[in-house]
């Protein structure tokens, strides 16, 4: 092991900032983190044992034991479960004989669901060792099984298990343009620094990660800090279920997202760039360093980029190990120092105390892409789409009940309605506009359009038609969240696990309408004083189908005069277990009776 | 820079680099918190300190005081959110206040009378946790512990040795310890140590020093926590 570690620790070049890669390292060689190898890390990282141990318990994708040597996971999205998945994960616990949280005996595989892969467009969809299985079913579920027992080798396996299709059925303003390799380096220095940065303005592109923060505004912040070096960050950990735009664009249009650092870094003054990749997108990397390799060839990354005596920019690709909340600019950044991913407290904002507590740009993977069309275009092109509020277009990622789900690029302003037809939804009964963190409309509510003012979308965009019960979806997005919580702040550590118990309580039957008021002051609790955004907007799919669809809580609630508040035979689970007794005399009936 | 700024409409001053909750204090104004003390880096974990900055939720912990904000600290909405976060607390780990030998001296005790609090209003998790008695003077129920980062914290910036660490995620976080074992008697803590002193709740306690003073007679039988904590001082760790 100690060779192994050396050479993975001199990859890292000893530091302790990328933890994250040296420990994926370890985890992809032993199937976990040993106790010997976090001894070595201590040591040679010289980092207290306490912030390992932190990382590994921290993201999804690290264990402290053994996981099979084949790790398959299910993607647990909504749009997965729509898809059948439930279903396929009990054919897959059955034919390959290892139950869902468990290793098999002889540790060949391992079997588990994880968060949404990204792959909601060609669900349900898998990960096996971290690469992806789109479009599973039971045929493939036999043939991945048989491989499985051969112990075939991954890179063995046939391609096409592993092939992820992206349909652009709709590419409009920005996905159209033409594009060479260095045009917007190239139209940005013609114009000026300052000129360019004067069209972003103009532009008034704000962020396409979810917040909405102008991006002029961002980049001219960082411009002025005194404090040097200053980084430039690409935030491609597009975690929220159902959004895979980014995707998309990492593997049709890398080129043209790295020329957006790469100009943010000549106006902002920065030298080196960071893309933090999530964790399920790890058959983007190989792909990816080729074009950051490409672009150093071409002149485009390296020192004196172009001829530009003194503009020296690269970028270095990190990955994610399977947290949602990196997505989250300050927790990105921890995670970037080899950290466990949990935001941090404003103020200080990242733009003024970033990565290494230097000021840094971090933008959404769309955004940069934005950037190099407005830096060849100019301002006005993009201000002149959509609507004075939210200029510019959208991508979406479409999912869930519709003929064709896939990207569709809209101008802001569109309506909800329009979009609906266009993918082909019918019978549509409600939307999830924004992933679980954003909003559930009904399908009262789709003359609404698609804006920051109205409804505003990271890209997720996910129908359901009117055979969907509104509870199946609340239940999985509730559920994402407590999953998904980092557990820093009191309210949303332990409030989105009591609303997911609350929540459960009702959808089985056993609330009442006390149980309802309860579960609308968790919801506030969390929602007004959590730490962050994860928190914040956990509470969402509750109030917003709550808000629709009140009459459907409502008729969850009991209507007799008394029951226990809680399941009384399954309390008995353990005491039958131990006592090894299933006789009726071993279980309690729910209704007390008189 | 200095300044005043109103807390429920009584001016207070401040100086400069004070958070609010500082200014508060020293101005003799309590607002209720678990996660923070005097002389340690701000956490803004627990969230009960939060109030309204200008209109604006904050965590009075970690928000700069500035000229002219105007806080609201005592409203009814407020008070009955930290009430409410308390009660979170408690059914997340295992707080059985009777038997406790922190009883009377525990701020997460006393906030919870502070606030009024009557029962756990929430179902309980009943956490399964354990307890770390290796170490032949200093004892952890990690039943108690409720993630404020002060040990860690006080390890850390005051003892200079980084005994503690929190791991986990969400529902599922912990304290351990920086110890090959993961045990606390194979760390190099010592009974001295502020990191061993600085726990609010019951978690951290030092071994055969149980009832020296008996119930009644402790610092939160005696007054309530909204004068004393007004009194500490910097880095007073009791």
């Amino acid at each position: 092991m100690k060779t192994f570690l050396e050479t993975v620790l001199a990859e890292a070049d000893y530091q302790p900032v990328r933890l994250l890669k040296i420990l994926r390292a370890v985890q992809a060689q032993y199937r976990h983190i040993p106790e010997t190898a976090i001894d070595i890390l201590t040591d040679k990282l010289n980092i207290p044992r306490t912030q390992i141990i932190a990382v590994v318990e921290f993201y999804s994708f690290l264990h402290a034991t053994p996981q099979g040597r084949y790790d398959l996971l299910f993607s647990d999205s909504i749009t997965d479960r729509m898809q059948n998945k439930e279903n396929l994960l009990s054919y897959a616990a059955e034919t390959l004989k290892v139950k869902v949280g468990k290793v098999r005996k002889d540790e060949r595989v391992s079997l588990n669901n994880t968060s949404c892969t990204g792959m909601c467009d060609q669900g349900p969809a898998g990960l096996i060792n971290g690469y992806p299985l789109p479009r599973l079913d039971r045929a493939k579920i036999d043939t991945i099984a048989a491989l499985i027992e051969q112990e075939l080798p991954l890179k063995d396996w046939p391609a096409a298990l592993f092939q992820v299709e992206e349909t652009l059925h709709k590419p409009g303003l920005m996905l159209t343009q033409p594009f060479s390799n260095g045009d917007a380096i190239k139209a940005t220095f013609k114009r000026g620094l300052t000129e360019t940065l004067a069209e972003v303005d103009l532009s008034n592109l704000r962020g396409r990660g979810g917040a909405g923060f102008k991006t002029a505004l961002k980049w001219r912040t960082c411009a002025i800090q005194a404090a040097t070096p200053r980084y430039v960050i690409c935030n491609a950990d597009e975690g929220e279920p159902g959004t895979f735009k980014d995707r998309m664009l990492l593997n049709l249009y890398a080129d043209q997202v790295f020329e957006g650092m790469t100009l943010c870094a000549a106006i902002i003054g920065s030298t080196q760039g960071l893309v933090y990749l999530r964790a399920e997108y790890l058959f983007l990397y190989e792909k990816l360093q080729q074009v950051l390799q490409n672009r150093r060839d071409q002149g485009l990354l390296g020192t004196t980029i172009l001829g530009h005596e003194g503009f020296d920019f690269d970028i270095e690709i990190r990955m994610g190990a399977g947290a949602y909340i990196c997505g989250e600019a300050s927790a990105q950044i921890e995670s970037l120092e080899g950290k466990p991913g949990i935001p941090r407290t404003k103020p200080p904002n990242s733009v003024i105390c970033g990565y290494l507590r230097k000021p840094t740009v971090v933008d959404n993977v769309e955004t940069f892409f934005a950037t190099t069309h407005i830096a060849i275009k100019g301002g006005q092109w993009f201000a002149d789409v959509g609507t004075p509020q939210s200029t510019g277009s959208k991508l979406l990622s479409i999912s869930g009940d519709c003929a064709r789900p896939g990207i569709y690029e809209y101008p802001f302003g569109t309506r909800i309605s329009e979009i609906l037809s266009d993918c082909g939804a019918e019978e549509v009964m409600g939307l999830q506009i924004g992933g679980p963190s954003g909003t559930f409309i009904s399908n009262r509510e789709l003359e609404r359009t698609l804006a920051f003012e109205d409804l505003s979308s990271a890209g997720s965009f996910m129908v359901f038609n009117k055979t969907r019960n509104i509870f199946d979806i609340v239940q999985n997005f509730t559920e994402f969240f407590a999953h998904e919580s980092c557990g820093f702040c009191a309210p949303c550590r332990v409030g989105t696990s009591l609303l997911k118990n609350q929540l459960n309580k009702i959808i089985e039957g056993h609330g009442s309408a006390v149980d309802m008021e309860k579960l609308s002051e968790i919801c506030l609790i969390v929602k007004n004083f959590s730490h962050c955004g994860l928190g914040e907007t956990a509470a969402n799919p509750i109030l917003t189908t709550l808000a629709s669809y009140p009459e459907l809580y409502l008729e969850q609630l009991k209507r007799s005069g008394f029951s226990p508040g809680f399941n009384l035979d399954a309390t008995l689970a353990i005491a039958r277990h131990l006592t090894q007794r299933d006789d009726s005399a071993a279980h309690l009936s729910q209704q007390v009776e008189n | 820079m200095s300044g005043t700024l109103t807390i429920d409409d009584q001016t207070i001053p401040f100086s400069d680099g004070q958070t609010i909750i500082e200014a508060a204090r020293t101005a003799g104004v309590y607002i209720p918190h678990l996660c923070h003390r005097p002389g340690f880096t701000p956490h803004g974990s627990c969230k009960l300190c939060t109030v309204k900055v200008n209109g604006r939720t904050c965590s009075a912990c970690t928000f700069p005081a500035a000229e002219g904000q105007k806080v609201i600290n005592n409203s009814e909405e407020l008070q009955e959110a930290r009430l409410r976060i308390t009660q979170m607390l408690f059914v997340e780990g295992n707080h059985f206040c009777p038997t406790c030998e922190k009883s009377g001296n525990c701020e997460l005790q006393a906030v919870g009378y502070h606030l009024n609090m009557l029962d756990n209003h929430f179902p309980h998790f009943y956490a399964h946790r354990k307890v770390d008695a290796s170490h032949p003077d200093i004892l952890i129920d990690h039943n108690r512990c409720i993630f404020c980062n002060l040990c860690v914290r006080a390890s850390r910036e005051s003892d200079g040795k980084d005994v503690f660490g929190i791991a986990g995620r969400g529902i599922h976080k912990r304290l351990i310890v920086n110890s090959p074992t993961g045990q606390l008697k194979d760390s190099n803590i010592s009974v001295e140590d502020c990191a061993v002193q600085v726990c609010p709740t019951g978690a951290i306690l030092v071994k055969r020093t149980g009832y020296k003073t008996p119930i009644g007679g402790r610092i939160y039988d005696q007054h309530p926590i909204s004068t004393i904590a007004c009194k500490k001082k910097e880095a007073d760790t009791t």
